[in-house]
């Protein structure tokens, strides 16, 4: 069976498997609908947090960014992964003790101010969103490929689709697709890695296979060594040595890092739990069941890498295998015959370099490139599917709730029914997925680096919010809000001003202190820390019930009931 | 829960979260990022230290320090409870 088939199959059947959870877990209340109604086992929670947060950035993107990066790749691994210790050791059973529905939740009433609540919910949506699209986009790329429909249509298809569950099941339907998502996606995000690493070096786990040496099929000596060396000759940067500045790895890492821990899709997550201890262990869980694929997406970039030179370096352009053409018919690989020999030169140097290969194909590509079987291929479109739209879904519910839970029912229409609210929230999805698709054909940067811009919003503004409501009694709205308002502003400024007004003075020379716009996120967290604690010590103390929640929050033993 | 257990309830937290965060710190941006260079000179198997840890070791040490963390807390949460179970069973008795 081809390729074609197999992946009509793969796909189909994954995507009914979510569509009958959506119906079997429809919501019924709006405690379902944005909480899933506080009773998901710590186990099921810790896939689903894995599936929301494993996107198509970590699916698609990261591992073929890494795979040009080398080294300099670490900063998505570790940022990536790092937050979670920062997200399991001070917010998620805080915030699960305090037991509320949203972020802006915690932020409107610790912080007992309208106003505090309103710039959350602002925060919340423009980082789910700037997230969201980066998701379209990653499942537009798939469909494109191998539903060999355009981009365009692959867009919609998946809009249709996330809408179709995201609707029907809030917080509680989301849950459980996530949890089959996370099946399907480290399935077919395993098996091409296993298989490729049987074949370069006789190792099964690919883990131990990046360090391993190859096979006498791939030339023997170790993988990274090979690498290098094939880096070296083609004019390449070093795959193991950095080429960025540390200050700016150092930055980008902890603006990752932090970001994480203050997504507002993943918080929630920890609403969903039935208690502290279960809000700490799912965060457990959450994170060993991240950290299979991201120690084995560093693996797959050496082997990837590896591949893809051997393959294509020297090579008539006439040999080239079949996946060749079909990417370039998609226009994600291009050849441009500069001498006209008919052979591709592959090589560092921009003046003589023939090809260019877009970063996010070549996780899809990998396994068309080792020439595994068909049905391998057609499960890793299926994972990747899988990771855009359980991500998607997440951030939407973000949107919505933001919408109807605290912009509505909190601030602005405290009298609306359950029922009118629940209807909001659905129609806020309705129009986020419009807004999002949109986005997701006209957006500026690749799907990694769009994503990179999220977690640098949400570390400037919530994370520091966040801890500092939890971990500072005095901390009070004025503080808060200033704190919020400076970190989100000068990060949003920074990277619009390098990535939209002016992209070319987007170079180190410009930078502040060598911050790549990937890495203002941690400048932002900073300044909104600093202010914050500033204008606090210059401002009335907040109230004493609000003091009173901070001390209880704090108690050992189980959650305030809501 | 008297104040005073309350306390140093609170206070044996944060000296657990401050402990963990520092070997967090240390692994990540320190040897991760910062002894990056110094560490490749070490070489196991076909890696160099400091870009194994940077791309891997890491988070195989962030997933512990979790892991350890709900350990500890379970153990903290359940030392302190039983302690103001004991005092709310002794305020009980001295009522009747």
């Amino acid at each position: 069976m081809s390729v074609q088939i197999w992946t009509y199959i793969f796909v189909a059947l994954s995507f009914s498997l979510y569509i009958g959870i959506a119906i079997w877990s429809r919501a019924g209340s709006t405690k379902e609908f944005y909480v899933a109604g506080g009773g998901v086992p710590p186990l099921a929670n810790g896939m689903a947090t894995a599936a929301d947060w494993m996107s198509a950035a970590s699916f698609i993107s990261m591992a073929g960014l890494i795979s040009f990066l080398g080294r300099d790749g670490t900063f998505y691994l570790m940022g990536w992964t790092g937050g979670y210790v920062l997200l399991a050791l001070l917010l998620a059973p805080y915030l699960r003790k305090f037991g509320k529905f949203t972020v802006p939740d915690f932020i409107g009433d610790r912080y007992y101010s309208q106003t505090a609540r309103l710039i959350a919910v602002f925060c919340a949506i423009s980082v789910s969103f700037v997230y969201v699209c980066g998701q379209m986009q990653g499942a537009g790329i798939v469909f494109s490929r191998f539903l060999e429909v355009d981009f365009t249509t692959g867009v919609l298809i998946g809009m249709a689709i996330v809408f179709f569950y995201a609707v029907l099941g809030g917080m509680k339907g989301i849950t459980y697709t996530q949890v089959a998502q996370y099946c399907v996606l480290i399935f077919a995000f395993m098996v091409p890695a296993i298989f490729i690493s049987i074949m370069m070096t006789g190792q099964a786990v690919p883990q131990i296979g990046f360090g391993s040496e190859l096979t006498e099929a791939y030339g023997g000596g170790y993988l990274l060594d090979r690498l290098d060396g094939l880096s070296e000759q083609l004019g390449f940067a070093t795959y193991t040595e950095g080429q960025r500045s540390t200050q700016d790895v150092f930055f980008i890492t902890a603006a990752l890092m932090f970001g994480t821990a203050g997504l507002p899709h993943v918080i929630i997550r920890f609403f969903t739990v039935p208690n502290v201890r279960d809000a700490r262990k799912s965060a457990g869980y959450a994170l060993v069941f991240i950290a299979i694929l991201y120690t084995t997406a560093p693996a797959v970039a050496a082997f990837a890498r590896t591949n893809l030179i051997n393959t294509v370096s020297n090579a008539e352009y006439e040999m080239m295998p079949e996946w060749f053409s079909k990417w370039e018919d998609t226009g994600l690989i291009t050849f441009d015959d500069k001498n006209n020999d008919g052979i591709i030169q592959y090589v560092g140097d921009p003046e003589t370099n023939e090809l260019n290969v877009n970063r996010d194909i070549m996780v899809l590509a990998n396994p068309e490139i080792a020439e595994l079987p068909a049905w391998v291929i057609a499960l890793v479109v299926a994972g990747a599917l899988a990771a855009a739209l359980s991500t998607a879904a997440g951030l939407l519910l973000v949107i919505s709730t933001s919408v109807a839970h605290d912009m509505l029912k909190r601030t602005f229409m405290p009298q609306i029914t359950e029922k009118q609210e629940l209807a909001c929230a659905r129609i806020s999805i309705f129009v986020a997925v419009l807004i999002a698709g949109y986005y997701g054909i006209n957006a500026p940067a690749y799907v990694a680096q769009v994503v990179a811009f999220a977690f640098g919003l949400a570390a400037a503004s919530f994370f520091p919010a966040i801890v500092l409501g939890i971990f500072q009694k005095r901390m009070n709205k004025e503080g808060a809000i200033a704190g919020m308002v400076v970190g989100f502003t000068l990060t949003a400024a920074y990277i619009i001003y390098f990535k939209i007004i002016n992209p070319t003075a987007d170079s180190a020379d410009n930078w502040w202190f060598g911050i790549s716009p990937e890495g203002i996120g941690s400048l932002g967290t900073v300044a909104n820390l600093v202010v914050a604690l500033i204008v606090a010590r210059f401002t009335p103390e907040p109230p004493a019930e609000v003091q009173e929640i901070v001390e209880n929050i704090r108690l050992p033993g189980e959650a305030i009931p809501r | 829960m008297s104040d005073s257990s309350a306390h140093s309830y609170w206070k044996a937290n944060i000296r657990l979260v401050l402990s963990l965060l520092f070997v967090w710190f240390f692994i990540s941006f320190g040897c991760g990022i910062l002894f990056v260079d110094a560490l490749d000179t070490v070489r196991f198997g076909g890696f160099k230290l400091g870009f194994w840890i940077a791309q891997q070791g890491s988070i195989f040490v962030f997933v512990a320090l979790i892991l350890f963390y709900i350990r500890a807390m379970d153990k903290l949460d359940a030392k302190y409870t039983l302690e103001s179970s004991d005092e709310s069973d002794a305020a009980s008795q001295e009522n009747s």
